[in-house]
């Protein structure tokens, strides 16, 4: 056998590897800071030594058997390589510990960077593009697909090369001592891909097909016991019973007809690795027989012949990993690429008039995914210290036009002044802690009521707080529970309704006493007296203040210096209550369809 | 061995066979490679002292046969394994049903978080490895063991009694010594990630407040640490972990060297052929196979039977006593009354104290107040989903608890707040009230439910799936789908609580003009926080703190001036 032809077979394992695994390496993972290819590497050598270590151990055993079996020689001749045989077999053991050591280093290293990543950059892009209905995926993300990505890094990564490398480490010595079973290798191994490739290309879809049935069983079960009320409520437990009973069996059924044929690839796979070994044992031996080959080198070849193909088959078993760390890295880099578009200027150059002067949008338009306007070409004042209610449908732009305003989004045409400086170019953070905003779901800390309470003022007084709890009228309410202010928020503590968590901003509002205040008005549906306070609450908080409220009270807008109507991501009518009846347009429409379905 | 998995294996009973099967076919598979390694080991030793071929026979036709035989077995446990697995998964799903069904809803109200039921699926699921991961290994790993000391043991005592040491250290041992390495760190895992869960939850979702609140910095340092006080953990689990590999290869190579050991000797003496001595040295090393699932086996078994305990937990709660009922009571008319009845969910807080109604037959009935007053727990006491403790609640004279469930749902159907809607076509969603429904049936409840015409719209009409993976629908559409499954089922008493909260002006019209075309013959409950459309209703309940505060028609309500004024002027208030 000339070198070339084994060279070219090498290049076919390689390649054919690659192939199959290759769509299964993300370039972006690699190209990651922090030494990442330099830690693959070290984890690679590790597992190279193993690989050597295995060869070296096989050596001494078939040494230790032949001179025994062959030369008759006693314990004391064989000691030494008895004595090397069991330090090989400790340094392996110290080796394979430390090949999973660096692989799990590399997996470490990499979560804690794409984390601290993800939560910082999610920062930078801001609350408008972690909207409610996407942020359970992001979550998602963040938490388990980042988990994924520990043994694509730890368990794929590594194997990917050893199941090239090793093998052809094994080829390196047998071929020299015995070319007949070295070809035999070379040739059964490029098969175990090759296999793998034609068998998983089918697999693969059957796999998919396979993934449907048993998602929409769980489905079907998951929907069931949600509707367990409903079930009850008409009766009809036991026929869904029998239901689950049923369809279970119909899904067992036609899942295991697909796996008869996907199991099918694990068979081939066995067979493959085990004939050959096979085929190795019985081609030596009748050589052997002959007077063609030693025992030694015999034994050698089959001692390491099924640690031939073993990294070969541990790349299959860990396939799976490599095509859910790809999947999620893909989830990963799709948070981490997105462009950044809120602008930040650094602190140094920024500069705000601590007084809140006139505040004006000028024909302002906003477009979330470049067709959609939610807002377009707006333009109106706030005036210190009056309020400003705006009012209009749901989507008609009232939100997008707080978002500007609080700068969780910057505006895509049109300008924003608040004086004579324009609120791009002034210091974000200093711009938002000059505002407080209550949102209609205000949203609570997994954290103590009062650290919920501290973050509108941190370093603020048990007097302050209790204060501020006092005046939104949620005092009582939290020292009725058991810890008090201590009490923890959240699904470990306390489950507070939507009424007071509103009170609770309310009281993060008088904390944080800012000039500017956002409200969004709730339109829970309270008891009266509840109500009353509510309105009496939020009255003596937007004293003296600049104020933009979305109005939902007929109370709130008659008092309101100004009403901007909102229709459609235009501003339609504007003025005070007043003027508005008397225009007999919109607003008046809107106010007297009310009125005809009380 | 642990009373929860006993439990296990009980609910699993009728599959021991099965598994049994599947875990001989598993050894079987196992016997085949060391069968494999010890037959090519023979015929080299053998051949290297060159005999006539025919010697050789027998070995090749072995080595060819376990070389052929590995990879069919391997295919038909993996076989039977799946289908155990898929039959122990229904069966625990079934199990589950069974069990949870009677407990629902006031059983199981103490266990409050919404997802709860959630989880619990998710829990059953995880049982789904139980077989493969946790059962399996060790069955496999004792045949194996005993196979090993019988092949061994006919060679000389001493060598199974190395292999079965070594053997035992590595499959028992070494998974326990790991086990109990890592027993701490796992538990303080658990409590790190749901805080780091929680934290990236207060991201996603409060990231406006922190924004606002210039907690930025604050939040992304302590995420920093949380996060690598939590990985750092799993790499510590992990570095322990990988002990498992070492060690079991480690004894692995000893046992081949104490074989040696003790061999050596006995061939120089001629007690043994020195032909065996490749053949023990392999043998030895393949039988270790048996051993790798085994750390494994100790995770997936704690996994499980934690899931399990969780469930046990809610299947265990006590159902509450049936009472024997000798006659079915037959309600002279389909009135309701209910006198000084006492109820709370539990023994803190009342929701009711002495609550007196009456709600006659043929007319509708409004009980109207703010969230929180105590109207929805009407229908939980009049489903008897809970029991109230005292006074009296008659259904046409007789009372409530004298009727079975299942008596009470062939008198009264309920427009539920929220409904669910399940994963099925829309007319088997309404059909879901009266499986023995035609499809006019269903379609005259359609039109009445003012949703027949939307039906019609979709693409697949009445076979459209909707619910969780079909069509998403709003929230009217699905409330009207509701009502549309409660008018199939034509009972003399219907509830309907908060019909009109998802509805539009125009929707909420019609299906109140319906709710008074069903009172020419029926006795109708409509419970509502909206008070529009309520001036011909007959008799308008306020009830506010689990007490009727007020009563009248509509105009007489509101001459009072009292808290239903308040109410409706509130209302009134509401712009947008």
């Amino acid at each position: 056998m000339s070198r070339k032809y084994l060279g070219h077979f090498i290049l076919f394992v390689i390649i054919s590897i690659e192939e199959s695994f290759g769509m299964h390496v993300d370039k972006r993972l690699l190209k990651l800071p922090g030494n990442i290819k330099s830690n693959l590497i070290v984890t690679i050598v590790f597992g190279l030594l193993v690989g050597s270590l295995t060869i070296g151990q096989a050596y001494y055993l078939s040494k230790i058997i032949n001179d025994v079996f062959l030369t008759h020689s006693l314990l004391a001749d064989v000691s030494n390589f008895l004595i090397l045989f069991l330090v090989i077999s400790l340094l392996k053991a110290f080796a394979v510990w430390l090949e999973n050591f660096y692989s799990n280093r590399l997996a470490t290293h990499v979560k804690d960077l794409i984390r601290k990543n993800l939560t910082s950059h999610l920062f930078k892009l801001g609350p408008a593009y972690v909207k409610s209905e996407r942020s359970g995926e992001i979550s998602n993300t963040i938490m388990n697909g980042v988990e994924k990505l520990d043994p694509y890094f730890s368990q794929f990564l590594p194997q990917l090369f050893l199941s090239a490398l090793i093998p052809l480490a094994i080829l390196f010595f047998v071929f020299p001592i015995d070319a007949l079973s070295g070809i035999v290798f070379i040739f059964t191994a490029p098969l175990i891909p090759l296999f793998m490739i034609l068998i998983g290309n089918i697999a693969e879809g059957m796999n998919k097909k396979q993934w449907r049935i048993l998602t929409r069983m769980s489905g079907y079960f998951l929907d069931v016991i949600q509707g367990l009320s409903t079930i009850k409520l008409f009766g009809r437990q036991n026929d869904i019973k029998k239901k689950i009973e049923l369809i279970s069996d119909s899904f067992r059924i036609s899942t295991m007809r697909v796996l008869r044929i996907a199991f099918l690839s694990a068979l081939v796979l066995e067979l493959l690795s085990t004939i050959s070994i096979a085929i190795i044992a019985v081609e030596i031996g009748l050589r052997l027989l002959n007077g063609n080959l030693e025992f030694q080198p015999a034994l050698f070849i089959l001692i390491l012949a099924p640690e031939f193909y073993l990294p070969i088959r541990q790349l299959g078993v860990r396939y799976h990993a490599g095509m859910e760390g790809t999947a999620a890295a893909q989830n990963i880099f799709k948070i981490l690429e997105e462009p950044v578009k809120i602008s930040s200027i650094p602190e140094s150059k920024a500069d705000l008039n601590l007084n809140i002067d006139t505040i004006k949008f000028k024909n302002v338009s906003f477009t979330y995914d470049g067709n959609r306007n939610a807002v377009k070409n707006i333009s109106f004042e706030l005036k210190p210290n009056t309020l400003t209610a705006i009012i209009g449908k749901s989507g008609s732009g009232k939100t997008t036009t707080t978002n500007l305003l609080l700068r969780f989004i910057d505006p895509t045409g049109g300008k924003i002044f608040v004086g004579n400086n324009e609120l791009t170019k002034i210091d974000l953070k200093k711009w938002q802690s000059q505002i407080s905003w209550i949102s209609q779901n205000p949203y609570l800390f997994h954290e103590t009521i009062k650290d919920n309470l501290l973050i509108a003022k941190p370093g603020a007084t048990e007097k302050e707080l209790v204060y501020a709890a006092k005046a939104a009228k949620i005092h009582n309410f939290i020292i009725s529970l058991p810890d008090g202010y201590n009490t923890l928020v959240g699904e470990r503590g306390a489950k507070l309704s939507g009424g007071q968590a509103q009170r609770i901003a309310l009281a993060r509002a008088f904390l944080k006493n800012t000039p500017l205040l956002i409200l969004d008005e709730p339109t829970a549906n309270l008891d009266p007296q509840t109500e009353f306070e509510m309105i009496s609450t939020i009255d003596f908080l937007t004293k003296n203040k600049t104020v933009l409220v979305i109005a939902h009270r007929l109370n709130t807008i008659k008092k309101a210096d100004q009403i901007l109507v909102f229709s459609g991501g235009k501003i339609v009518e504007r003025g005070n209550h007043q003027s508005l009846i008397q225009m007999n347009g919109y607003y008046f429409k809107m106010l007297s369809t009310l009125k005809g379905l009380k | 061995m642990n009373r929860t998995f006993l439990r296990l294996i009980k609910i699993a009973g009728s599959y021991k066979l099965w598994m049994l099967l599947a875990a001989f076919v598993g050894f079987l598979t196992i016997g085949s490679s060391i069968g494999l390694m010890m037959t090519s080991a023979y015929i080299i030793a053998k051949a290297a002292l060159h005999p006539s071929i025919a010697e050789l026979q027998v070995g090749i036709v072995g080595v060819r046969f376990f070389g052929i035989s590995r990879g069919v077995f391997r295919y038909i446990e993996r076989f039977i394994s799946h289908e155990i697995t898929f039959k122990l998964l229904a069966k625990f799903r079934v199990w589950f049903f069974e069990s949870i069904e009677p407990l629902f809803p006031s059983k199981l109200a103490k266990f409050k978080s919404g997802d709860l039921l959630t989880r619990a699926v998710s829990d059953v699921e995880n049982l789904e490895h139980i077989y493969v991961r946790v059962i399996a290994p060790p069955f496999v790993a004792i045949l194996v063991l005993i196979l090993v000391t019988f092949l061994f043991g006919s060679f000389n005592l001493i060598y199974a009694v190395i292999v079965l040491i070594f053997f035992i250290l590595a499959g028992i041992g070494v998974p326990a010594l790991t086990y109990l390495m890592s027993k701490n760190t796992g538990r303080k895992l658990v409590t790190l990630k749901s805080k780091l869960n929680e934290l990236i939850i207060d991201q996603t979702q409060g990231m406006q407040e922190l924004i606002i609140f210039g907690q930025r910095e604050n939040y992304l340092r302590n995420f920093k640490e949380t996060n690598y006080e939590y990985i750092s953990l799993q790499k510590k689990m992990a570095n322990i972990s990988g002990l498992n590999d070492s060690l079991i290869g480690l004894f692995m190579n000893f046992a081949v060297f104490f074989i040696l050991l003790n061999a050596i000797p006995n061939i120089n003496n001629g007690i043994l052929d020195g032909v065996y001595l490749s053949v023990l040295a392999l043998g030895t090393m393949a039988c270790f196979e048996a051993v790798l699932p085994l750390p494994t086996a100790i995770q997936y078994w704690e996994q499980s039977i934690n899931s399990a305990n969780r469930l046990f937990e809610l299947t265990d709660e006590k159902q509450s006593e049936i009472k024997e009922i000798e006659l079915t009571p037959q309600p002279e008319n389909f009135d309701i009354d209910i006198r000084n009845i006492n109820f709370g969910y539990n023994n803190d807080t009342k929701v009711y104290n002495k609550l007196s109604l009456y709600i006659p037959e043929n007319e509708v009935t409004a009980i109207v107040g703010a969230s929180g007053a105590g109207k929805s727990t009407l229908v939980n006491l009049l489903m008897r989903f809970w029991d109230y403790e005292s006074g009296k609640f008659l259904l046409g004279n007789e009372e409530l608890k004298n009727f079975t469930q299942e008596e009470i749902q062939k008198y009264i159907s309920v427009v539920p707040q929220t409904t669910h809607l399940f994963n099925l076509p829309v007319k088997e969603n309404i059909r879901f009230s009266k499986p023995d429904a035609s499809e006019n049936e269903i379609i005259y409840a359609a039109k009445k439910a003012n949703i027949h015409n939307f039906i019609m719209s979709l693409p697949n009409k009445y076979d459209e799936w909707i619910g969780e993976q079909g069509l998403k629908l709003s929230g009217g559409e699905r409330q009207r789908i509701s009502i549309a499954r409660a008018l199939l089922k034509d009972t003399p008493v219907i509830v309907f609580d908060e019909p009109t909260a998802d509805l539009d002006s125009l929707n909420e019209k019609k299906i109140l003009e319906l709710i008074y075309e069903l009172s020419e013959s029926k006795t109708v409950l409509l419970i509502t926080h909206r008070l529009v459309h309520l001036e011909n209703i007959n008799q308008i309940l306020v009830m506010h703190g689990g007490k009727i505060i007020e009563r009248g028609m509509f105009d007489e309500l509101l001459a009072k001036k009292g808290y239903f004024y308040k109410m409706f002027n509130l209302q009134n208030n509401l712009v947008v």
